[in-house]
């Protein structure tokens, strides 16, 4: 493996200066304290339910995110330049989304293939011409970082359909905080309880015109089995919004109203977890009972808003990411202050050469694929493997692209009565109302806790740590 | 509220009350077989626990014979038998989840460590001390689980809709003892002071939970009009179907006052506790206990449906 | 020709709904040949029509009753004027490049058996229009109209697997088979004035249209085998049956229901005359 960025000790293995106050107290520590924290750090997490349900695993359907014990911790300035470069990619995103469903400008520019918009799925043509409220697609964005130097973070991945993990975010801290008061008490670490509060005031601020003054905000979930419903239950307790299901709504004269004791009662704003095919049956998948009959038609009204909005998906696909320095600089004249990944398109003849050629070094990915599924890990992977992997991409080579296998920054991490490094990367969650954007400072950081692993992924083995930003 | 959060409270609460309800029958029967048969007579306690629990015709598709093994299995631990205490559990907890965000942690807690605990009794367990183990659990479980409610939910629409399920289905349960036990309870059918029935009697008492307050009440030797009294008429008993109504009344009332609207479930709540209130056990023996009793189930599953069309749906 | 339409839809309930909401597809707009001289939607139930363009243009009304229905009906009626074009589609509303109907769709997938049979259909043959007529009469000839085998929700590749279907199946077979080729197609949902005298029929009609990029959009129609006429009346377009479906609904409760659909076609001096 290629040397990596280590968190604590950098690249020369010199302590950093965010990483003294947890060096000396790690130093302080007995293992038998730490292993006795992780216990009971396992017990909270279990006790209040915060699992997340597999899917095809009939008897553990509720399973334990790991948990690690010690934090990741990024600095004041570090943070700054992250923020700056969500918010610029975030306000390109929708600006982009707008301009897809609207005049298509990018398009007519050639700037991106027609057919990788219209022929992709995650393109709704349904969309296409439809006002949303206030001109905002994305909402809520969870944007993956890895970082793979001192000073070179790279955007993985944009999430801007409804990604999770927030709650994560949320507990992680709770817990930290509980066990960990000493810790605390070393450093100046911004506060992450207030995304709730900042959700909730993003929220409002995109209600449609037609609402009352006090908009009706509710949380539209698929139910308890959904791998997410603990973080749906969660946030809609903290924002202290109705959890609703598809068939507590209904849709009459154009307007969403959901059914309470009292009678119907309209909604204002829906912080849908429901994917697009399952929304409405009436407009999308005709089999989904997951959905609402008649959204769609309430949507194109301007009765309801969607956060996310309907078609999202066509921002953040593996096939539109390449183009996303692009897409910064076409709609915001600016340089992107986040870097992508250097990527591949095996649709284009000459990258698909390449990438042929250097398979082994490479990750290749479905670009419709998500979670760490249907993907080539080129160094991990033995002759076979590649060899399938290279007749499924000569097959279908629109269908992948390439990445250089990165070297993820480590993390130390409390494995087997020891600290190790471990592989990490970050989330932060974006927030867009009509005000502003609102960042809450840090994120969800995930780890990998195989030894060598680069699949952070939950449902993988990967685990999540508390994410500090400094405050100074 | 959600008729559906409203739904799914009303249930959490009739599922935990249920799985209490079974846990005492099982133990009581488990006390009377144990005794000499000289003590009890010949009938077969396992069949009467089948029909208390009111699940005989699912019993029976599945076993033939009604005895220590099958009962245990079939009203604690099966998964064929949608009112199993597991499945109680289970489904307790399935709505509670679904409704998290309505009840307070202290509840969900209680809910999901016995959801837990459950888990680690797996397939149910083989010994008798096990078993009763497992009986306490239960009962302890619904226990904790109504004291956090009480000591911790708002007196909000919420709390009502919890109590609605609650006393609903403990009026049905009562109602259930007396509907299977009825002739027990006949004056004509007794020799009073016989062995064979006074271990009946301490029975019906016990899975009510009230052998005690029984002494306490009416300060005498069990008699069986007295013991039909305690169930039936008299408020102090919380299980009594009178304290039921009371309670469901001043549930449906409170519902009223919150949204400033009654319906049909005030009007029948109220109608059934005056039926109670205006009863004495000389008529309702006069004009026949089980007629009474049966009646009363149709008219409380009657105020079930009305609950559910006025509020839940 | 002017055509009269009266298309009556009846759902009947044993155990009566307590709410259905509906979203119709069932209002046609006008084009180069095609004039809407009157038109109009009834719903036996008291409720707002909420009309609205869909994102292809065409017209959606919604509608949402409370019950309990135990009887519902949607009458349409309406006459349209209407001109041969030799099957081009012009002055319609476009709001995508023709492009966007390469997309293929769950009921339009292009399985290998489709792409084969496209292939072969086609081969030898040069240019747009000589493609799609030989893509026409092969799907006329290779899938039998039959209204036996098939229902609403019927694959494209099903259908071609059972050589058998209705005027929807066969329109779905050509457009897998057009896109396959790399020619933009649509899927098209109307009435067709029969010219056998017929009037009485048992639903709406299907057809498809093709792109070709020196006359436009062209309309073909594998059921009969021939680009459409003025006995056409195109009502909505999508991407297939789904997206330019009649009626797309939802109902809640309700037992036992029959279904009754009487669609009429005829010239309208007929009517004027008797």
């Amino acid at each position: 493996m290629t040397v990596c960025f280590d968190e604590m000790k950098g690249e020369d293995g010199n302590l950093r200066a965010t990483y003294e106050g947890l060096d000396a107290w790690l130093r302080d520590l007995s293992p038998d304290v730490l292993d006795q924290r992780c216990q009971e750090a396992e017990f909270l997490f279990r006790r209040i339910g915060i699992t997340f349900n597999v899917y095809g695993e009939a008897d553990a359907t509720e399973r334990l995110i790991p948990f690690d014990v010690i934090p990741r911790i990024i600095a004041a300035d570090e943070w700054k330049r992250l923020e700056r470069g969500l918010t610029q990619r975030v306000k390109a995103i929708n600006l982009y989304l707008k301009d897809i469903y609207g005049r298509r400008e990018i398009l007519r520019k050639g700037l991106i293939p027609e057919d990788l918009v219209f022929q992709n799925q995650v393109f709704r043509p349904e969309m296409n011409g439809q006002k949303v409220p206030h001109d905002i697609y994305i909402h809520i964005a969870g944007i993956d970082i890895v970082r793979v130097a001192a000073d070179t973070f790279y955007v993985l991945e944009d999430n801007v359909r409804t990604p999770s993990g927030v709650s994560y975010m949320l507990e992680n801290r709770e817990i930290m905080m509980r066990l960990f008061p000493d810790l605390f008490s070393r450093y100046r670490v911004a506060p992450v309880e207030n995304y709730p509060d900042e959700l909730l005031a993003t929220l409002r601020s995109v209600a449609p015109d037609t609402a009352a003054a006090e908009p009706n905000v509710v949380l539209l979930s698929p139910g308890i089995y959904n791998s997410a419903y603990f973080e749906h239950s969660f946030l809609a307790d903290k924002l202290g919004i109705e959890l609703v299901e598809g068939r507590d709504l209904m849709v009459k004269g154009g307007v969403v109203s959901m059914r309470t004791t009292e009678g119907p009662k309209r909604v204002d704003v829906i912080y849908r977890r429901v994917d697009d095919d399952f929304l409405d049956p009436l407009s999308f998948r005709p089999d989904s009972t997951l959905g609402v009959p008649g959204l769609m038609s309430a949507y194109h009204a301007g009765n309801v808003t969607l956060a996310n909005a309907v078609g999202t998906g066509i921002a953040d696909d593996k096939a539109i990411y390449s183009y996303m320095p692009e897409i910064v600089k076409f709609y915001l004249g600016e340089e992107p202050i986040l870097q992508n990944v250097p990527t591949w398109r095996c649709r284009e003849p000459d990258h698909l050469a390449y990438v042929l050629e250097h398979l082994p070094e490479l990750v290749v990915k479905e670009v419709h694929g998500s979670g760490g599924y249907g993907m080539l890990i080129g160094p991990m992977a033995d002759k076979g493997k590649l060899a399938a992997f290279r007749t499924r991409i000569e097959a279908d080579p629109k269908n992948y692209i390439a990445q250089p296998t990165l070297a993820l920054s480590t993390c130390p991490t409390w494995v087997d009565r020891g600290v190790a490094p471990r592989h990490i990367d970050l989330r932060p969650f974006v927030l867009t109302g009509s005000d502003t954007v609102r960042i809450v400072p840090g994120g969800l950081t995930r780890v990998a806790l195989q030894r060598g692993s680069l699949v952070v992924n939950s449902s993988q083995g990967g685990g999540t740590k508390d994410t500090w930003v400094l405050d100074v | 509220m959600l008729s559906r959060t409203a739904d799914n409270l009303y249930w959490v609460a009739r599922y935990v009350e249920r799985a209490d309800y079974l846990a005492r029958i099982l133990e009581v029967t488990m006390r009377l077989t144990a005794l000499p048969l000289a003590y009890v007579g010949s009938t077969n306690e396992w069949d009467s626990a089948v029909a208390t629990a009111g699940c005989g015709n699912g019993f029976f598709s599945h076993y033939s014979e009604a005895n220590e093994d099958t009962v245990r299995e079939f009203l604690a631990f099966s998964a064929a038998n949608t009112s199993s205490i597991r499945n109680c559990i289970e489904l307790a907890r399935t709505n509670a989840r679904a409704v998290r965000t309505a009840l307070t942690s202290e509840m969900w807690e209680v809910i999901n460590d016995s959801w837990l605990t459950l888990k680690k009794f797996g397939k149910g367990p083989t010994s008798r001390e096990e078993f009763m183990r497992f009986l306490r659990f239960v009962q302890e479980t619904s226990l904790r689980f109504d004291g956090s409610a009480y000591r911790t939910m708002l007196r909000t629409d919420a709390y009502w809709f919890f109590r609605l399920g609650l006393n609903i289905e403990r009026a049905d349960n009562t109602a259930r003892i007396l509907d299977t036990k009825y002739h027990l309870l006949l004056p004509e059918d007794t020799h009073i002071g016989g062995p064979l029935d006074y271990y009946q009697w301490a029975a019906i008492l016990r899975s009510v939970s009230a052998l005690t307050s029984y002494h306490w009440v009416y300060r005498e030797s069990l008699k069986p009009w007295l013991i039909a009294d305690l169930l039936i008429l008299n408020p102090k008993m919380p299980r009594s179907l009178a304290s039921c109504y009371d309670n469901l009344v001043i549930d449906c009332d409170a519902l009223a006052e919150a949204y400033g609207r009654q319906g049909t479930s005030q009007r029948k709540a109220r109608g059934i506790r005056t039926r109670l209130a205006n009863s004495r056990m000389t008529e309702i023996f006069q004009n026949g206990l089980h007629e009474f009793i049966t009646e009363f189930i149709s008219n409380n599953n009657e105020l079930g449906s009305a609950i559910s069309r006025q509020y839940l749906m | 020709m002017r055509i009269r339409v009266s298309h009556r839809t009846v759902y009947r309930y044993d155990k009566p709904l307590s709410r259905v909401i509906q979203t119709l597809r069932l209002t046609p707009r006008p084009h180069d040949g095609q004039h809407v001289v009157r038109w109009r939607i009834d719903v036996s139930e008291d409720c707002r029509l909420e009309a609205q363009d869909d994102a292809f243009g065409n017209v959606t009304h919604a509608f949402s009753a409370d019950g309990p229905v135990s009887h519902l009906e949607v009458l349409v009626e309406g006459e349209v004027e209407t001109q041969d074009t030799d099957g081009i589609v012009r002055g319609a509303i476009e709001r995508f490049p023709p492009s966007l109907y390469l997309r293929e769709t769950p009921l339009t997938v292009a399985d290998p058996p489709i792409r084969q049979f496209a292939r072969d259909a086609v081969a030898g043959r040069e240019g747009e229009i000589a493609v799609l007529h030989a893509l026409l009469g092969a799907v006329h000839e290779a899938v039998v109209f039959d209204t036996d085998p098939t229902h609403v929700t019927t694959t494209a590749s099903e259908a071609f697997g059972l050589r058998r279907g209705v005027c929807q199946d066969l329109a779905h077979v050509f457009i897998a088979g057009a896109r396959s080729l790399g020619i933009p197609s649509r899927y098209v949902g109307g009435y067709l004035h029969r010219s056998d005298g017929v009037v009485a029929q048992e639903a709406g009609h299907a057809w498809v249209e093709s792109w070709v990029p020196e006359l436009g959009w062209v309309a073909f129609d594998p059921a009969h085998s021939i680009s459409a006429t003025e006995a056409y009346v195109r009502v909505a377009i999508g991407l297939d049956y789904l997206g330019a479906a009649p009626v797309r609904g939802t109902r809640f409760g309700g037992i036992g229901e029959t279904l009754e659909v009487e669609v009429q076609v005829d010239q309208a001096f007929h009517q004027v005359q008797s």
